[in-house]
Order: C-alpha cells, then sequence, then structure tokens
C-alpha cells in the first residue's frame, strides 16, 4: 500500500511536470513573442515594448526563460498581469472563492442527481425512460454552455425577471444584511449558473454511473443478493452501487477538465467573479501571464484530483486497501 | 412423504435477436420431497441452471418465465407472487449456493455482514444477534476461527472458503430447500470433497431438502435419492439414483456413463458422445437427442413424451414402448 | 471484410444512430447546396433600416445588427462549422491511431514517454491549450484553425488505440503471425490498424461533436473564424448585446450547434454500442 502510494504520487509529479512543460513550449511556440501583438498598438512605443520585453525576460535564450519560468513557479511566482498589472497568484486568489462556489455546487449536483440518474437508467436500461434520459443528457452535452447560459439570462433573467441575469451578489443589498439574507441572495445568483453549468456537464456523469452499474449488475453477486431475500432497494443501492461507485469517482480527475471548460464560459456569460470569467478576460486582453497561470492552476488541480480519487478508491475498496 | 417443491411445465424463454424467441427451459417438470436429494445432471447449455433460477424467479432479463409454468412451495405459487411476498420466500423457504464463490460474494462488505444481511432480511433481530447467527453459521459450515473470519472480506479467502461462506449464506435464513449450483465445479478436486461433505452433514442435521444441479455424474452417486438428466432444456430420464446406474436407459444417459471413466469394474474404452450440444436455435424437431443418437429410428421424428420404464423410472425416449434401449 | 462497416450497419438499427445520422445527413447537403440559394451572408443591405428584423417570409430567421440575413448566415457557417471539424478530426484520428499503434506495438519505452506525454495532455483542458497559443495570433487563418485543433485532440484517442492494440497482441493470430516472422509494418496495417477501426469510427464521431463546440467557443471569445464569414459561435457573441431586442440572431446559431452536436453524439452513441455492446 505504501509503495503503490509513493509510485502514484511521483507518477503524479511526472504528469504535471509535463504538463507545465507542454503548456511553456506551446505558449512560445506562437510567431513572435506574447509582446509582438502590442507592436502596433499606438499606446505603446518600440521603446516601451523594448523594456517590457526585458522585464519579461524575453530577450533571454528560451532555455534560460524556460529555466526562469520554472524557478518562479517553485517559489510560486507566477509572473505578473499584463492587463491588471498585479501578481497573478494574488489575483487568482483572489478568484478561487467564487469559482470554487459554482464548481462546489455543480459537482454536488452531478454527483447526487447525476449518479442517481445514471443508476435509475441502468436498473432500468432499454426502458423508455433509460433512452429518454440519454438523448436529454447528450442534448445538455451538445448544447454551447455560453448560449445556454445567455438564453437563460435573456429568458429567466430578463423577461421574466424571475432570477438576476448577472453577478455574485445584488449590490444594493444592505451591508447589515444578516447571514440569511445574504444565503438566498448568493443562492438566487448561483441559480442560473449552476444550471447551465450542470445541465452541459451531467451527461458525462450520467454516463460513467449508467456503465459501471451495468458492469456491476451483471456480476454474480448479485444474483446472491437477490438470492438471499433482500429488497430490490437494498440490492441496488447497497450492492451494486457499492461497487459500481469506485469507477465514477476514479474518472473525477478526467470529468474535471470539461467543469473548467465549462467554467470559462458560464462566468464569462454570467460576470460570475470566479477564475472563469478572469481567464475569459484575460484572453481578450491577450494577458498572456494571467492566462498561464489559470492554465497551470488547472493542470495542478487536475492531477490533484486524479491522485485524490485514486486514494479515495484506494480507502473504499479492501481488496486495495489491503493488500 | 411430504411434497414440498412441485415444479410443473417449466418454460423459460429469450428473445433470438431475430424478433422471435427461444426456449432453453422447454416444459421441465420434477417435485422435491421433504429432505430428499434430487440430482439434476446435464451438460452445460442443457437448461439445468436457468430452471434452478426460475426456482425464485432470478431468471435474468430479457429472458423471462413462460406463463403455464408452475412453481410450488407447499401451497404457495411462486411464480405469481411480486415484490414483498417473492422477497419473503427468497432465501427463507429456498436457499441457493451458485457455481464460483470467487464472484458470487460481494467484493466491499465483510463476510460476516453477508451473513447477517440474509438473517436480517427475514428474521426480526438485532444486529447482535444476527452477528452472533452468523458466527454459529461459519461454525456449522467447518470454517476455523469463525470469530475472526466474520471481519474477512471475501478475497482474503481461499475459494473452498468462500464456497462454505456462501453455504452459510444459503443456510442464514433456515430454508427447507437448498438448490446447489454446481457448488464444486470452480474448485480443486479436494476441496470438492470438502464442501460435498459439508453439505451432506447439513442436510443430515438440519433435514433439508436438497436440489443438487451438477453436470458430474461422480458426486452424484451415494449421494442423491433420485436422478434427473437433462438434455436439450427437457427432462429425458429420471429414475431413483441406484437404478439409475444400474440400468441407464435414455441412449443419450447411456452415452454419459459410457464417457466417464469408471474405477471400478472392467477397463473400458471411453466413448464420448458423436457432436456436441446444439444451442436452442438449433434444436431438431422430433426426440432433440435424433441427430447424435446411435438408437434413432423413423418414429424418433416424433417428439416422444416421458414414457415409463419402470413404476418410477421414466425416460423420453419411444424405445421405452418397446424396452429396447436397455442393451 | 472491413470490421468497421459492421458497427455502422448495426448502429443504423438503432432509432437513436438512425435519427442522428439521417439528421446530420440532412445538416450536411444543406451546408452544400443551401448557401448557392440563400442570400449573401455577409451583405449588409441596410444597417439602419433592416437590423435586428424579426423572422419573416423574406428572413425566416430574422436580420442581425447589421442586417444581414441569419438564415442564411445559419447555413453557411453550418459550411465552415462542418468543415472545419471533419478535417481537424480526420487531423486527430491520425495522430491519435499513429501514436497508438506505435506506443501499443514498440511497448517500452517510446510507449511509456508516449503515454506520459498524453497523461500531461489531458490534465490540461484543451480548450486552455489552444488559448495559449491561439491568443497570439493576430487574425487565424481557417487552415492555421484546423491544424490547432486537430492537433490538440489526439490523446485520448490514442490511449484507445493503445489499449486495443495492447488487447490484440495477446491474441492468437496475431502471435501466430509474429511468431511466423511478419514483418512488423504488415502487422500493423494488415492485422492491427483494421481492428482498431471500430474504436476509432466511435472517436471520430464524438470528435465532431466536440470540435464543433470547441471552434464555437473559440469563436465566441473572439479567437475562432475571422468575421465577417459567418461562424456560429461568433454569430452567437454577435447577438449578445442585441439579446433583448433580437433574440433570434443569437438563438438560431444556437440551436444549428445543438441539433448538430447531437445528431453526431446520438450517432456516435449507438456506433459505441455496436462496437462495445457491454453498454447498450
Amino acid at each position: 500500500m505504501r509503495r503503490w502510494l509513493l509510485r502514484r504520487t511521483a507518477q503524479a509529479a511526472v504528469t504535471l511536470a509535463i504538463a507545465i512543460t507542454l503548456l511553456f513550449v506551446l505558449m512560445r511556440a506562437a510567431p513572435g513573442d506574447p509582446l509582438s501583438r502590442l507592436q502596433g498598438d499606438r499606446l505603446l512605443s518600440r521603446e516601451e515594448i523594448a523594456s517590457l520585453r526585458e522585464r519579461y525576460g524575453l530577450d533571454q535564450p528560451l532555455l534560460t526563460q524556460f529555466g526562469a519560468f520554472v524557478g518562479g513557479l517553485a517559489r510560486g511566482d507566477l509572473g505578473v498581469s499584463i492587463e491588471y498589472g498585479r501578481p497573478v497568484t494574488s489575483l487568482l486568489a483572489e478568484r478561487l472563492p467564487a469559482t470554487l462556489q459554482l464548481g462546489g455546487a455543480v459537482i454536488l449536483l452531478n454527483f447526487t442527481l447525476g449518479l442517481w440518474l445514471g443508476v435509475r437508467q441502468a436498473v432500468r436500461r432499454g426502458s423508455r425512460e433509460d433512452r429518454w434520459l440519454t438523448v436529454a443528457s447528450l442534448g445538455g452535452y451538445a448544447t454551447p454552455s455560453f448560449w445556454l447560459g445567455l438564453v437563460l439570462a435573456w429568458l429567466v433573467g430578463v423577461k421574466w425577471g424571475l432570477l438576476p441575469p448577472a453577478g455574485h451578489s445584488d449590490p444594493l443589498l444592505d451591508s447589515g444584511a444578516g447571514f440569511l439574507e445574504r444565503t438566498v441572495d448568493l443562492l438566487r445568483h448561483l441559480a442560473l449558473p449552476v444550471l447551465t453549468l450542470s445541465a452541459v456537464t451531467i451527461a458525462t456523469t450520467m454516463r460513467h454511473q449508467r456503465n459501471a452499474m451495468l458492469d456491476v449488475l451483471r456480476d454474480p453477486f448479485m444474483l446472491t443478493a437477490r438470492a438471499k431475500g433482500l429488497s430490490e432497494r437494498a440490492v441496488t443501492w447497497r450492492h451494486a452501487w457499492r461497487n459500481a461507485l469506485f469507477p465514477v469517482v476514479t474518472l473525477f480527475g478526467l470529468w474535471l477538465p470539461i467543469l473548467v471548460t465549462g467554467s470559462v464560459f458560464v462566468e464569462a456569460v454570467f460576470a460570475w467573479p470566479g477564475l472563469g470569467s478572469l481567464a475569459a478576460a484575460a484572453v481578450g486582453h491577450r494577458d498572456y501571464p494571467l492566462l498561464m497561470g489559470a492554465a497551470l492552476l488547472t493542470a495542478v488541480l487536475v492531477v490533484a484530483a486524479s491522485l485524490l480519487t485514486d486514494l479515495v478508491y484506494a480507502l473504499l475498496d479492501p481488496r486495495v486497501r489491503l493488500s | 412423504m411430504s411434497r414440498v417443491l412441485e415444479v410443473e411445465n417449466l418454460r423459460i424463454s429469450f428473445p433470438d435477436g431475430q424478433g422471435g424467441r427461444l426456449y432453453p427451459v422447454d416444459g421441465v417438470s420434477f417435485s422435491l420431497e421433504r429432505g430428499e436429494t434430487l440430482a439434476l445432471v446435464g451438460e452445460s447449455g442443457c437448461g439445468k441452471s436457468l430452471t434452478s433460477l426460475a426456482l425464485l424467479q432470478l431468471i435474468p432479463p430479457p429472458g423471462r418465465i413462460e406463463s403455464g409454468s408452475t412453481v410450488r412451495l407447499g401451497d404457495i405459487d411462486v411464480l405469481g407472487l411480486r415484490g414483498e411476498r417473492l422477497r419473503q420466500i427468497r432465501g427463507r423457504r429456498i436457499g441457493m449456493i451458485f457455481q464460483d464463490p470467487m464472484t458470487s460474494l460481494n467484493p466491499v462488505f465483510k463476510v460476516g455482514d453477508q451473513i447477517a444481511e440474509g438473517i436480517r432480511a427475514h428474521f426480526d433481530v438485532s444486529r447482535a444477534e444476527a452477528r452472533s447467527r452468523s458466527f454459529n453459521l461459519l461454525q456449522e459450515v467447518g470454517i476455523p476461527d469463525a470469530r475472526s473470519r466474520l471481519d474477512a472480506y471475501p478475497h482474503q479467502l481461499s475459494g473452498g472458503m468462500r464456497q462454505r461462506v456462501m453455504i452459510a449464506i444459503a443456510l442464514a435464513a433456515e430454508p427447507e430447500i437448498l438448490v446447489a449450483d454446481e457448488p464444486t465445479t470452480a474448485l480443486d478436486v479436494t476441496v470438492q470433497a470438502q464442501i460435498l461433505e459439508v453439505l451432506d452433514r447439513l442436510r443430515a442435521t438440519r433435514g433439508m431438502a436438497v436440489l443438487l444441479i451438477t453436470h458430474d455424474l461422480g458426486i452424484v452417486a451415494g449421494r442423491a435419492d433420485r436422478v434427473a438428466v437433462m438434455y436439450a432444456g427437457q427432462i429425458v430420464e429420471e429414475a431413483p439414483t441406484a437404478r439409475l446406474f444400474a440400468r441407464p436407459s435414455h441412449p443419450y444417459t447411456q452415452g454419459l456413463f459410457a464417457s466417464v471413466p469408471r474405477l471400478t469394474g472392467p477397463v473400458q474404452r471411453l466413448t464420448p458422445i458423436g457432436g456436441s450440444v446444439p444451442p436452442p436455435s438449433a434444436w431438431p424437431a422430433g426426440c432433440r437427442f435424433r441427430p447424435r443418437c446411435p438408437k434413432a429410428f423413423e418414429k424418433s421424428e416424433l417428439a416422444p413424451p416421458l414414457l415409463p420404464v419402470e413404476p418410477d423410472h421414466r425416460m423420453r425416449c419411444w424405445l421405452a414402448e418397446t424396452g429396447g434401449a436397455r442393451g | 471484410m472491413i470490421p468497421a462497416l459492421d458497427p455502422l450497419t448495426r448502429a443504423w438499427r438503432s432509432p437513436q444512430g438512425r435519427t442522428g445520422a439521417l439528421v446530420l445527413a440532412a445538416i450536411l447537403l444543406g451546408a452544400a447546396v443551401g448557401p448557392t440559394l440563400l442570400p449573401d451572408p455577409v451583405a449588409q443591405p441596410d444597417v439602419i433600416g433592416e437590423a435586428n428584423l424579426p423572422p419573416s417570409v423574406a428572413h425566416p430567421f430574422g436580420t442581425d445588427h447589421l442586417s444581414r440575413d441569419v438564415l442564411s448566415r445559419v447555413v453557411t457557417g453550418a459550411r465552415i462549422s462542418l468543415a472545419v471539424a471533419l478535417l481537424a478530426v480526420a487531423l486527430s484520428m491520425t495522430l491519435g491511431a499513429a501514436v497508438g499503434l506505435v506506443a501499443g506495438y514498440q511497448g517500452g519505452t517510446a510507449d511509456a514517454a508516449l503515454m506520459r506525454l498524453v497523461d500531461g495532455a489531458l490534465a490540461v483542458p484543451r480548450l486552455f491549450l489552444l488559448l495559449l497559443v491561439l491568443a497570439a495570433w493576430e487574425t487565424v487563418p481557417a487552415a492555421a484553425l484546423i491544424l490547432l485543433i486537430g492537433s490538440t485532440g489526439w490523446f485520448a484517442t490514442s490511449r484507445i488505440v493503445r489499449g486495443e492494440v495492447l488487447r490484440l497482441r495477446e491474441e492468437s493470430y496475431i502471435r501466430a503471425a509474429e511468431a511466423l516472422g511478419a514483418p512488423g509494418g504488415r502487422i500493423i496495417f494488415r492485422h492491427l490498424l483494421p481492428n482498431t477501426l471500430g474504436p476509432l469510427l466511435v472517436a471520430a464521431t464524438l470528435g465532431v461533436g466536440d470540435v464543433i463546440l470547441l471552434e464555437a467557443g473559440l469563436s465566441f471569445l473572439g479567437l475562432g473564424i475571422r468575421p465577417p464569414a459567418p461562424s456560429w459561435g461568433g454569430m452567437i457573441l454577435d447577438a449578445k448585446a442585441v439579446l433583448v431586442t433580437a433574440p433570434w440572431s443569437g438563438i438560431f446559431p444556437g440551436l444549428a450547434i445543438v441539433i448538430t452536436v447531437l445528431s453526431a453524439n446520438l450517432f456516435g452513441d449507438a456506433l459505441r454500442d455496436a462496437v462495445d455492446p457491454r453498454g447498450a
């Protein structure tokens, strides 16, 4: 178990190192360097660009730049945002809580409603309900998150006025408002972004759960469970689902990039002050250090999530835990 | 003797993938008396396992039991039960043991819990009481150090130990009938003997009726009171064990005996039955054994019913009318 | 006998697969002939008088903020969207198959290195990989877009192909061919590649949907097809500002994306069930 743990952690470190290298190479693979685009910008003179280039180390050889880049990473220094003129790390840290609120709510919904629907589909496989749930979830998957977000903001937020169409909190909310009032306000603002992001991501969770469940339902121990006189509920949820949960949990790391991609668009559409809208803004401003920082943070999260889910899996499954 | 189980005209069908249905079990009838052991013998694919699953409505979809089939436990019509009423029968009136102990236990639960679960499904007892009964059951099936085994996971036990746990699970709700579907096929030869010994002992001490499903004639002798031989979804011969072993009458049964090595008596050539068991889609009209039968004759083109050979000995072969199959 | 044909016919037999295939075929047909029958998608007949017109007989999908015909732009956008998707996916599948075959067949260091690379690449969302490169380009030629999208879409595919190759190598007929001294290239092209076509076809069909969404997303962020050429994502971006007064200019391109991607995925889903019946 301990050796497995060490090996798995080392593997995660290698994956992360490769992801970081890849990101660096990609950024520099573009013709010219990140500042060349500012060349034609009337706001900056040639001299100013040269000094900027020096400041960002872009006049150094590529390998030196990579060394400086990795060195900075090791110190937790992701450089300075071009647009905001502030350290990238502090910008990311500032935006992280809002993203965790949104992402957390979506994960919660995916791993309750999504799993429940997936199990139902498997238990009733081939039924009309199973087929329509598949079509509905694929429909969600086929919907561009930014479009769904815009349509919902327009319909529910503007036209019907049921929920706030954008933002994180009501600016008119009294600063003396109580905890309950603030929570309700936050939930009202969360509703549309969470709905949008869940609709476009839940298909993946449902499919994974359905397939994992179908595999388990074929296992002979299901027959044993039924033959000893357990209720269908106990057979499904206690015996089958406990086993079908593992494969889905381990896919969390692979699912996370889908969530991150979606949140870039959804946060931008709903002006949600999280990392996603920050990344979207960085694209508009061609703010490389910031974009790079967001990509790096995502890579770290994905690798960490994979590692973590493997650990959870090992803890949950006695076959792994006790070997 | 009183009859504890009666199966009549059991038919099980599966879709053939082309809009029609196939009948891998096609009109099986048998009964079981209190304390009796009946062996259901046949090659794989003959429908014997499906027959046993049907007793508790455990046929996996898209398979189904056809209407007109009957399974009676005393005065209960099992196939008419649904939901809670059906659940109360499973495990309580009939306990089941399956072929592969490696995959028949849930890998994520402790074996003690898997036994206790079967107890609490039928008796209103506390967790502690269920645990202590589980402990007794583990001892009864001959698991050494039963106390600590309660907290073991299936993968920590050997195949033989797991099959003993399976037996304990089947006995958890004290059923009057035990169905053992190839209980030793997946085990090593030495372990096989131990498991059979456990089954024999339990049957004697608990007075259970046993339906032993096997392809192995070797474990039937001296263990079963009666034998029913299945071929292609039907019972083709049924007789008390001693009589069947002394005078197998159906050409298929004779073929089975001729292909099993004997430890006693003169050394004989083993003669396997020609050809192989056809799938349900290729069963011929008339006698289903006809294409492989060395004794087939004109009348074999008509499907034979079970015909009496002797008062409690019947076979599904026209030769019973002339006694000609005996030679 | 081409092994990939069998899943195709089986997918066609499922109602979902057939619906997806038929709708997709209709969209392809519309994209091919539609633009010749419709008004110029970039013409701006009357920016003041005919902007943001609601749907009518003359303009079934209405007009956008620059008085352009939305139907015409949606149909022409289909042509661009599908062309980008099909070409990019073709590139991804070629790269994925090549890497997967080499990794699976060679094994050893090459395999380990390639698969670590794939692990690393899969840790970053494809969108970010593209954003980092594209943000440096002032304008994006369609060819470059295809190249970039295609070359970031092979990671998962190569893993599938590798897995398939590893499985196949255990099969006795491949072992026999190896034992008889068949050259590596012959084994790869005669035995391994044809047997991975089924999974590749599934990945390709589902990949088309992913790329359409990805390209729309890039256009929505202002990094995709260069305006004024119509792209679905770009149209939604344009419509963002006028969504309250002229929702049709944003709703129709979005519906076009949903219907196209859903049909591709329904067909891909049916194909997957045909290739691997466990989930069916």
